[in-house]
């Protein structure tokens, strides 16, 4: 398809076979109950959940339903772990056991690629090549600080805090398990972890490796569910931490339930990160980090950048060969190495999106998709673009979490950097510009815990993540992360 | 009846202390500070909302520059305050002794808020260097963790240590690059607004501290509940109230900051995780290339 005069054609002279990833080597149970103790146990009451494929619709396998008393059998298995074995190792020896975890993702990295890609949708090229090789990353980083924790806190004496409750999204299931039970196990505390009800499957085959590591029963304790079993987490009494990665709305009903309570909380919450482009940025680049920026795992990305600042003498040349590169993605079966854009994780999040693409017209933003064909069955959501848009759109101001751009000028640095930090959020940014000087002047003053600069949406275990303001409180990964999971005290 | 030769002493006014003025509460109200036998002292401001408000859209305005100045000259402005302080010590011992601190006691405390700006002063330009990283990600990428000030901070200042506790979160948090709306002690009020005549006269643009005096018990909820302030800092609240300080606080996710039960005249209630606590991790990532 042709957009302009000057534009590239991809589409109609390549043509790509199909190239899915094989999953016969993959074994799934066709139920799968809740990890608890280090065994594999029933829910009490005996209810389970469908986990399904998104880009099939058809159910991969029935999860545990965890009720109240789950969470509470849970919670006393950590807590007996915490008091007993976990808080006796040496410390160099609770390293090697998250060492070990390392170790046994990266041998088993594949299968847990295609288990992350059939249950949440996304593309097998990224599931094999960002969340589970970081996942693994991420343990194998963590583990080393386990022995050596006393020198992250210049003047303070460092301890666990005992039982830490973590509540994590769909949208990198595997790997935000990793963020969360690494750094707690590493500071000597326990977890009792909730992965998200729509992409369950690689937390629990996680519990396989936790068992087949060998951890001492309780310190990694795996419950399933949904808001319900989550509250019962937050909410336990013999609960001390509280990690939760999630929107906004939902991570003020947390900090809310936790006033009055001494649980020592970090919140990963929603963003609606600013992508600033000027005149002088190697535009090609640019374009290809737009690209990634919004369109990485079909947009649910917390730090997604959302909303495209192009400064205006661009702007015409920008959204040409952003309308270009967009006709260039493939969209469809996550497990084939092709596919660009896989599927939006769940009939309701579809909904929601869909919902926005109304707003946004509705609102009188001009939209534009791109023209690839989608499958039949599934659900799925073609990469979007609206311009003609202002800051007062709720396309604007609201997290879509889908492939969803809202495209806006600016003339001047100043106004650029106003309309950037122009939200209650402040998760991250990205600015693309040759000048090194003005590289520094927007990172400085953009109001957002990590900034891009020329590069977009990359992720590494020594790098903190978190946000300024509404965007949450606390940071993930790094030595910064360690704070988190450690009382620090007077020496 | 005074003689021609005696003079008749001028008390002062205690006024509040907002964006670099001393307006009185705008809602003409006001509290009578007695001492011990029941005599009024003063009659003290009773803040209200809107003098909060006013507040922190003050501070929210002296945010930008404030915490764009360098470490250098913050940590110069933070020297000044305590060579102002020092100048002035006898008038806060005086507060300090009229509110019912006994002479030695008042020194003590005046010495020691003189100290502890001082202290703070020389982490200006340290604590980056103790909390930021370079960090070796295994891609071929530049990425550092930096410290940057919070925003607008709000401190409801401990109760029980007029001077000195004052002080000791206000110094955090500005020497950071925050802006601060403090609620002065209610018991002891006094030095709180002589205080802001020292900072005043310190080279603090205005705006960056302002100081209100009033009743915990009805400003406490502005302090915490306010959309445009980003974390709150509270010193002495019973549980009930700490509880209804941290709901508030999540209308907009506030950092939330308890500093309970802190003897603040011992030397060990000053370290650089105080300035810490107002503070967010920026990480900044650049690929190294050609």
């Amino acid at each position: 398809m042709h957009n302009s005069p000057n534009s590239l054609a991809f589409n109609d002279g390549w043509q790509y076979a199909p190239a899915p990833e094989s999953t016969d080597h993959i074994s799934l149970e066709k139920q799968f109950d809740l990890f608890i103790g280090g065994k594999f146990v029933a829910p009490e009451e005996g209810r389970y959940f469908e986990t399904i494929n998104p880009a099939t619709e058809e159910q991969i396998a029935s999860v545990g339903l965890a009720t109240q008393t789950d969470v509470d059998r849970a919670v006393k298995a950590a807590r007996k772990a915490f008091a007993g074995p976990w808080s006796k190792m040496k410390a160099a020896e609770r390293g090697k056991y998250i060492y070990r975890i390392a170790r046994m993702l990266q041998e088993r990295s594949r299968e847990f690629a295609v288990i992350e890609s059939l249950d949440g949708g996304k593309p097998i090229r990224e599931s094999r090549d960002i969340d589970i090789p970081l996942a693994a990353a991420h343990f194998f980083y963590y583990a080393g600080w386990a022995d050596k924790l006393e020198y992250a806190f210049p003047g303070r004496n460092v301890a666990a805090l005992g039982v830490a409750g973590q509540i994590i999204p769909w949208n990198f299931p595997l790997l935000m398990a990793a963020w969360k039970i690494a750094p707690a196990l590493a500071c000597g505390n326990t977890v009792v972890l909730k992965p998200a009800e729509s992409t369950p499957l690689t937390a629990l085959k996680l519990a396989e490796i936790v068992q087949e590591a060998g951890l001492p029963p309780g310190v990694v304790n795996i419950v399933t569910g949904a808001g319900e079993t989550g509250a019962a987490i937050v909410n336990h009494a013999d609960v001390d931490k509280v990690a939760f990665t999630g929107s906004t709305e939902v991570g003020r009903i947390i900090q809310r339930a936790l006033a009055g309570t001494s649980k020592k909380y970090t919140l990963e919450l929603g963003g609606k990160a600013a992508n600033i482009i000027f005149a002088d940025a190697a535009i090609d680049q640019a374009v290809e980090g737009i690209v990634n920026g919004i369109f990485f795992n079909q947009g649910h990305v917390c730090c997604a950048g959302s909303r495209l600042f192009v400064q205006e003498s661009a702007v015409d040349e920008v959204v040409r060969k952003l309308k270009d590169r967009m006709e260039t993605l493939i969209i469809g079966d996550p497990l084939d190495k092709n596919t660009d854009i896989g599927a939006i994780n769940s009939a309701g999040q579809l909904e929601t999106i869909e919902s926005y693409l109304s707003l946004g017209r509705e609102e009188g933003a001009e939209m534009y998709q791109s023209s690839c064909a989608v499958p039949e069955r599934g659900y799925w959501c073609r990469p979007t673009i609206f311009t003609g848009v202002s800051q007062s759109n709720r396309i604007v101001q609201e997290e879509i979490f889908g492939p969803v751009l809202a495209i806006q000028t600016f003339r001047t640095l100043e106004e650029g950097l106003s309309k950037a930090n122009n939200t209650p959020y402040g998760l991250s940014g990205g600015v693309w510009t040759d000048k090194g000087a003005k590289i520094f002047k927007m990172t400085q003053k953009l109001r957002a815990g990590v900034v891009w600069a020329n590069t977009f949406n990359k992720f590494d275990p020594t790098s903190p993540f978190g946000g300024y303001k509404e965007s949450g409180v606390g940071r993930e990964g790094g030595l910064h992360g360690l704070d988190a999971y450690l009382k620090l005290e007077a020496r | 009846m005074a003689t021609a030769a005696d003079r008749v002493p001028v008390a002062k006014t205690y006024k509040i202390y907002i964006d670099g003025k001393f307006p009185r509460t705008e809602s003409g109200r006001y509290f009578a500070l007695e001492d011990d036998d029941g005599a009024t002292i003063a009659n003290i401001c009773r803040g209200s909302r809107k003098d909060f408000r006013n507040a922190v859209v003050a501070a929210r305005n002296a945010f930008g520059g404030w915490s764009g100045t360098s470490a250098y000259l913050r940590g110069q402005i933070l020297y000044r305050i305590a060579e102002m302080l020092e100048g002035r010590q006898e008038q806060f011992v005086a507060e300090l002794v009229q509110q019912g601190l006994s002479k030695r006691k008042a020194r003590n405390e005046t010495e020691a808020a003189i100290d502890r700006l001082i202290y703070f002063a020389g982490w200006s330009d340290k604590y980056q260097q103790v909390f930021s990283s370079v960090n070796p990600v295994s891609s071929s990428h530049f990425n550092f963790s930096v410290l940057e000030s919070t925003g607008v901070v709000s401190i409801i200042a401990p109760d029980e240590s007029g001077l000195l506790g004052l002080v000791s979160n206000v110094a955090p948090a500005i020497v950071g690059g925050n802006t601060v709306v403090v609620l002065a002690s209610e018991k002891l009020p006094l030095c709180a607004i002589s205080f802001a005549e020292v900072l005043h006269s310190s080279d603090v643009p205005g705006g960056v501290v302002n100081i209100l005096t009033g009743y915990r018990a009805e400003l406490t909820g502005q302090f915490s509940s306010h959309m445009d302030v980003n974390a709150v800092i509270y010193c002495d609240a019973d549980a009930e109230i700490a509880a209804s300080i941290q709901q508030q606080a999540a209308d907009n996710i506030k950092r939330v900051i308890a500093r309970v039960d802190v003897d603040w005249n011992k030397t060990s209630a000053q370290h650089p995780y105080l300035i810490r606590d107002t503070q967010e991790v920026k990480t900044t990532w650049h690929p190294i290339g050609s």
